[in-house]
């Protein structure tokens, strides 16, 4: 299978409301051709609305959607060129998989020997090859939600858009088929636009991750830069786990468990509540520690304990999973802060 | 065998006995002949009169054309109002069983001046029968394409056909039909049995159908008459097993493959 070339795409101030709720609140995003982008967010933050407009399945209110600098907001989704996987089942009962893959392009007359060639080779690309003749209800689901994209890239769209394709699956199914989407939009090359509410999986997949609050978007970077320099709170707990510790800011710095940690908005001066992952607290054995473990969890390759401070705070630091055995309910213990940059909200 | 299961045996030998006396009845009635004989001359009867026959054809049209412009006319509208209006379902649901609360006399008088317009524009065939017919299967109908509707994930379905390019007859003709097919079988079945059992509307319209006929016939021959009936409830019972044994064997074949 050949690469092709992905088209931009620009999601320009688009805004939907229904009744009283703001489901798109001047959304903007673009994608680059090619690209991967995951809208994650809550549920009712507007990431599917966003997706259903692209796809022209949803009416805007106001904004405009360009695909390749061509305003499609009023066309139809049958004629908008793209590929869509749900998060529901959605396969043609009626159908074999094969037939399932082949009618979007039985749609554009494509000769059925071609059709089938076509089909085939896609679902050779998802691993489903010897199950071609399978009807949907002899599939797993993660096999359905493959053949699903293999039936969303048969008709060679401009944009892939998989809405939460894999919340009905189990978590190793999950965690399989996410790497396969990786694999397969890489290869073929198609901009795709990936809604979850799945951190772990928006983070995993993404060449870019959007966050969504009420209809907008809180920040949109690298996986990488909005887990480790979120915008703001809101990111901050959405995506991983965060502790609010309490610090005093002055000169772009907080002091945090005695540690000076930069700060990402140097502006806040004064009592702050400072956003520090798990990963960047160390927890060690220290009777004058002060602080007392209050549950530890071995993880597999990381710990977790959840540690009661001085000021009665609880926190929850990430610990090397050897380490979790020396840290007993109730042992003393001391916790610092590593000098990594984090976020700072008013306490 | 439990207390329970006897009781279950006994509740279906009495409604077997209920629903079976009045057809073997029916049979002997129609099989009496002089002097005990038993004679099959009232059901050889059945093709010697043109009029029973004539009204018999009518009556197998009407059935056919009301199933076909209910499906015509309910499908399309039910996928939509599921899809894009489901505020509208209980209007529609309201409006497609309120024939099921008008009595059938009620129906004629109120449509009896209409019928007269419609017999001025298209002519007096009995044919034009379907349109009242229609009406009054609406209820069945409308009850069991519902089920086969709601029973399919509609939405989602219709989004991922649109999305891959389908226009909205090919959403209906590829996708939701053949879905719905067991819910079309049961629509159009018991529009057929129903319009094969209509009287009231056919004699008081005056068209003669299969049921005024068999009424006229019960004046004057009363074996030809209870012959006609009966062969008109084997066929109903024989029409409903082949739509039910057909629908069976597809989906096996379904799941076989």
């Amino acid at each position: 299978m050949t690469a092709e070339t992905g088209v931009s795409v620009r999601m320009e101030d688009l805004r939907r409301v229904y009744g009283r709720t703001r489901a798109l609140d001047g959304l903007t995003l673009d994608l680059a051709p090619g690209e991967l982008v995951a809208l994650l967010g809550p549920s009712g933050c507007g990431k599917t609305t966003a997706l259903r407009a692209l796809g022209g399945l949803e009416r805007l209110d106001a904004g405009r959607v360009l695909v390749d600098g061509a305003d499609v907001t009023d066309t139809p989704a049958s004629r908008r060129d793209m590929g869509m996987v749900f998060q529901a089942y959605s396969l043609f009962p009626n159908m074999t998989a094969r037939d399932n893959v082949a009618f979007g392009l039985r749609l554009r007359h494509v000769p059925a020997a071609r059709r089938r060639t076509r089909a085939d080779d896609l679902l050779d690309l998802v691993g489903l090859a010897p199950q071609a003749a399978q009807y949907p209800h002899q599939l797993s689901g993660g096999q359905q939600q493959r053949v699903a994209i293999a039936r969303a890239l048969a008709v060679e769209p401009r944009v892939l858009l998989l809405d939460e394709p894999l919340s009905a699956l189990d978590a190793k199914v999950r965690a399989q088929l996410r790497d396969e989407i990786r694999r397969i939009q890489v290869e073929v090359g198609i901009t795709t636009l990936f809604v979850t509410h799945d951190q772990e999986e928006a983070l995993a997949l993404a060449d870019r991750v959007g966050v969504m609050n009420t209809g907008r978007l809180e920040q949109i970077g690298a996986p990488a830069d909005v887990y480790a320099r979120p915008a703001t709170a809101f990111v901050a707990d959405f995506v991983g786990l965060t502790n609010r510790v309490p610090g005093v800011a002055a000169g772009g710095t907080a002091t945090v468990l005695g540690t000076e940690v930069p700060l990402i908005d140097g502006s806040d001066t004064g009592d702050v509540a400072v956003l520090v992952r798990p990963e960047a607290l160390d927890v060690a054995a220290d009777p004058e520690g002060g602080a007392r473990v209050v549950a530890a969890s071995f993880l597999g390759a990381v710990g977790r304990v959840q540690v009661r401070m001085p000021d009665d705070g609880l926190l929850i630091a990430q610990v090397p999973s050897g380490a979790v055995a020396g840290l007993a309910p109730g042992a003393p213990v001391r916790v610092t802060a590593r000098a990594v940059p984090a976020l700072a909200v008013a306490r | 065998m439990s207390r329970g299961g006897r009781l279950r045996w006994v509740v279906l030998g009495v409604l077997g006995l209920y629903f079976l006396l009045p057809l073997v009845a029916m049979a002997e009635f129609s099989t009496r002949g002089t002097a005990g004989h038993r004679s099959l001359h009232a059901w050889k009867a059945i093709g010697a009169d043109p009029d029973l026959i004539q009204a018999i054809v009518v009556s197998l049209e009407l059935a056919v054309l009301t199933a076909v412009l209910m499906l015509v006319l309910l499908l399309p509208t039910m996928t939509w109002v599921n899809l894009r209006l489901p505020h509208l379902r209980r209007v529609i649901e309201f409006v497609c069983l309120l024939p099921l609360t008008i009595p059938a006399i009620v129906i004629v008088v109120g449509i009896a001046p209409i019928y007269a317009w419609v017999t001025y524009l298209v002519g007096d065939s009995p044919l034009t029968l379907t349109f009242v017919y229609v009406i009054i299967v609406l209820p069945y109908a409308y009850r069991a394409l519902d089920a086969g509707l709601t029973a399919m994930d509609l939405g989602t379905l219709t989004e991922a056909a649109r999305g891959l390019g389908a226009s909205w007859w090919t959403v209906i003709w590829r996708i939701v039909v053949p879905n719905v097919r067991g819910a079309i079988l049961s629509a159009a079945l018991v529009s057929v049995a129903m319009v094969l059992g209509e009287f009231t509307i056919s004699s008081l319209l005056d068209f003669q159908t299969i049921q005024v006929e068999i009424n006229l016939l019960g004046k004057r021959d009363a074996d030809i008459s209870i012959a006609v009936s009966l062969a008109a409830l084997l066929f109903a019972f024989v029409l409903l097993f082949a739509l039910a044994f057909a629908g069976r064997r597809r989906r096996e074949a379904v799941d076989d493959r």
